[in-house]
């Protein structure tokens, strides 16, 4: 069921790191790699960035995907609803073998976390409307805003090219936070018009993208 | 009587509007479980949130909170397969056939328009947070505002986090250390 190009007799050399686009193939990852190294940065990635754990362990620690497939992967993922890194897992999971490594991955890294935040809740049902608990968690959501921010400004700073970006955000904040449009229409119609805004260019040779 | 189904479907409903990640659907979220299906209060999303930003793997594990506190573990392990699993699918499938669109002019153009979208929903998440993580009523007969040692708490975090390498984990454990000194009535 594999959908990784795997041409059967193509006569690779002998892979070296230094092997291009070829990554992914020099041998068949076993599904208990993938699941166990999955479940292993779902269990440690503490603090968020899951994608950078992904990256030091997939591209630098086992060498499965090449840095150049690492971020056209993530590129997708950016665009695709789901969270950055269970499109992630899934896509690598998908790239190394096939729709059961996409399994694998995904469950291995929501698993631990999914368990962990569960017994959260039981324990907040027992003391969350505690007086010290209840002044912790004010602490904890505080610095959590900050958290949030400081993720959209590094993202913001990366990925912000020109006036027009910036319009977009104002817009998509003033129709959620302004009014209150739902997210989901805020979504689609911004979607479609930034879509169009960055339509690929009709030249006189042809299309090419923008 | 089973909250089950409106879980699933909220989830799953929830789980499409994550484009760039969770906080783009917070807002929605917050209409959903607090608004509409009366699941849990404004703070306590807020909590559960926060909380979660703490805990490994992606940072939207907080959705099994909310179903074990609606309908217990039955409830967490459905809002986790509604708010993962179409999603998963989806991304399976597109992954495959982006793949065969390198050369689709409007590939770029999607992947390029929708990040400024994503990034804009994202601020409108961080605000709708915002608005109940930084006002609260310190004690029960106090009036909600907005509480400066919170805000101050938040620029710290932001700036120590454009500055330094310290585990944001760590840092928001510390804002709760804080917390429980300065925030109770």
């Amino acid at each position: 069921m594999s959908d990784a190009p795997a041409p059967p007799a193509a006569p690779q050399p002998e892979p070296t790191s230094a092997s291009p686009a070829a990554s992914g193939m020099q041998a068949k990852v076993s599904i208990s790699d993938i699941f166990l190294s999955f479940l292993m940065i779902g269990a440690t990635s503490f603090g968020g960035g899951a994608v950078a754990y992904l990256r030091s362990t997939i591209v630098a620690k086992r060498k499965w995907l090449d840095d150049v497939s690492f971020v056209e992967l993530f590129s997708i993922s950016q665009s695709l609803p789901g969270l950055n890194s269970t499109n992630m897992a899934i896509l690598c999971g998908d790239r190394l073998r096939g729709w059961l490594g996409a399994v694998v991955a995904a469950l291995g890294i929501i698993v631990p976390g999914a368990i962990i935040m569960t017994l959260a809740g039981i324990v907040y049902g027992m003391h969350g409307d505690r007086v010290l608990v209840t002044a912790g968690l004010r602490g904890v959501a505080a610095g959590a805003t900050g958290l949030i921010l400081a993720t959209f400004i590094q993202l913001a700073s990366k990925t912000l090219r020109g006036w027009l970006d910036v319009v977009f955000i104002i817009a998509a904040v003033i129709a959620v936070n302004w009014f209150h449009v739902s997210v989901l229409y805020a979504l689609l119609a911004l979607a479609v018009l930034a879509t169009l805004a960055y339509r690929p260019k009709r030249t006189a040779e042809g299309r090419k993208p923008a | 009587m089973s909250q089950i189904p409106a879980l699933a479907r909220v989830f799953l409903y929830l789980s499409l509007l994550t484009v760039g990640g969770g906080m783009a659907a917070y807002p929605e979220m917050e209409t959903l479980t607090v608004d509409v299906h009366h699941w849990l209060t404004q703070a306590q999303l807020v909590h559960f949130y926060s909380v979660g930003q703490m805990a490994p793997g992606p940072n939207m594990n907080m959705v099994a909170a909310i179903g074990e506190k609606v309908a217990g573990i039955a409830g967490a392990l459905v809002v986790v397969l509604a708010f993962y699993a179409p999603t998963g699918v989806f991304t399976l499938i597109i992954g495959r056939l982006w793949k065969r669109l390198t050369n689709w002019p409007w590939r770029t153009s999607i992947q390029r328009g929708l990040a400024p979208v994503a990034l804009g929903l994202m601020l409108a998440g961080a605000f709708t947070f915002g608005k109940s993580s930084l006002r609260f009523a310190q004690t029960a007969t106090s009036a909600v505002e907005i509480h400066w040692l919170a805000v101050v708490l938040a620029v710290a975090v932001l700036v120590l986090m454009l500055r330094t390498k310290l585990n944001p984990a760590l840092m928001i454990l510390g804002c709760g250390v804080i917390g429980v000194f300065a925030f109770h009535p």
